[in-house]
């Protein structure tokens, strides 16, 4: 479970960390401990998984990158086999099963549009099953908001 | 190297993350054959252009005990999804929003709003307050709930 210590340092590094040679330092300053506990701090977070990633989130689209959402509505008995199937590409980046006939849901990553529609015509073609894709038309918001993790950290009886 | 080449090798080399040194950049920077100082010049380059979100820890919903994970997905009228998208990306408890085509007869959804809650209960609460911003506009809406995660690496740019 998280501390509330802990919560408050995800919060403050949320974005804005600084360009500068030391930022750890910087960063250590602002927080009122020290470089060295930051940095263990931070590894120990990536270490048990509370963070995914520390570092640059990139919007790949504008380096020329393409992602796809796309669908399938696998049976169930071959769900398995399928899944096995998508994940063995190395373009699918995520996976999810839904609660849905659509049940099979991922996102494949390629460095074109074309790349990716050639990776999803493939998954068609290796499971027999039709792939349904959802490129994105318009973004209108991406990533998770702070105020709901600074609210999280007021009640940490409730984590879990 | 060209800057797009350099920018493409600094994404390859901090997609994973910063290394938790005290100097990271110099760190990177020593990987590619660049100053500390260049990486720092390419990253903020980067933000400037949007190519980089953002800098910061990145946590895992799971572990912040956002446990239920809703993909509400919204049949909303055309003339209108792009103006009402914006207002419901706005909305705290929306992670990730995008248009996306229809597939008919059988997906009649055009608006997609990733909710995080810490049980359905308060997914479904989300999905009201998204329900009544949408009012008329929305023809028929789902939740699909995330059941199983078959795949999570990351979205990547691939090696050369």
């Amino acid at each position: 479970m998280l501390s509330p210590e802990e919560l408050h340092l995800i919060a403050h590094l949320h974005g804005g960390f600084p360009l500068v040679d030391r930022p750890f330092a910087e960063v250590a300053r602002q927080l009122g401990c020290s470089e060295d506990m930051l940095l263990e701090r931070l590894r120990s977070l990536l270490a048990r998984g509370d963070l995914t990633r520390f570092g640059p989130l990139f919007q790949i689209e504008r380096a020329g990158g393409r992602f796809v959402l796309a669908a399938m509505a696998v049976p169930e008995a071959r769900f398995d086999e399928v899944a096995a199937q998508v994940n063995g590409r190395p373009e699918v980046a995520h996976n999810y099963r839904r609660s849905h006939r659509l049940n099979m849901w991922f996102v494949v990553a390629a460095d074109s549009a074309e790349a990716a529609q050639a990776v999803l015509d493939g998954i068609a073609a290796d499971t027999g099953i039709e792939v349904l894709a959802f490129p994105k038309e318009k973004e209108f918001f991406v990533e998770l908001k702070l105020p709901i993790v600074a609210d999280y950290g007021r009640k940490p009886h409730e984590a879990r | 190297m060209k800057p797009a080449d350099i920018d493409r090798a600094l994404i390859r080399a901090t997609q994973s993350g910063l290394p938790l040194v005290p100097r990271p950049y110099e760190a990177v920077g020593a990987v590619l054959g660049l100053s500390g100082e260049e990486v720092r010049e390419r990253l903020a380059r980067m933000l400037d252009s949007g190519l980089i979100r953002r800098i910061g820890a990145v946590p895992n919903h799971y572990r912040l005990g956002f446990t239920a994970n809703g993909m509400s997905v919204w049949d909303v009228d055309d003339a209108q999804v792009d103006a009402l998208g914006v207002r419901v990306g706005a909305l705290p408890c929306v992670s990730h929003c995008y248009r996306r085509p229809r597939h008919l007869p059988d997906w009649p959804y055009n608006l997609f709003a990733m909710l995080h809650g810490r049980n359905r209960d308060e997914v479904e609460a989300q999905a009201r307050e998204i329900a009544a911003l949408l009012g008329e506009a929305c023809r028929s809406h789902d939740i699909l709930y995330s059941t199983a995660i078959l795949k999570k690496t990351g979205v990547r740019l691939a090696g050369d």
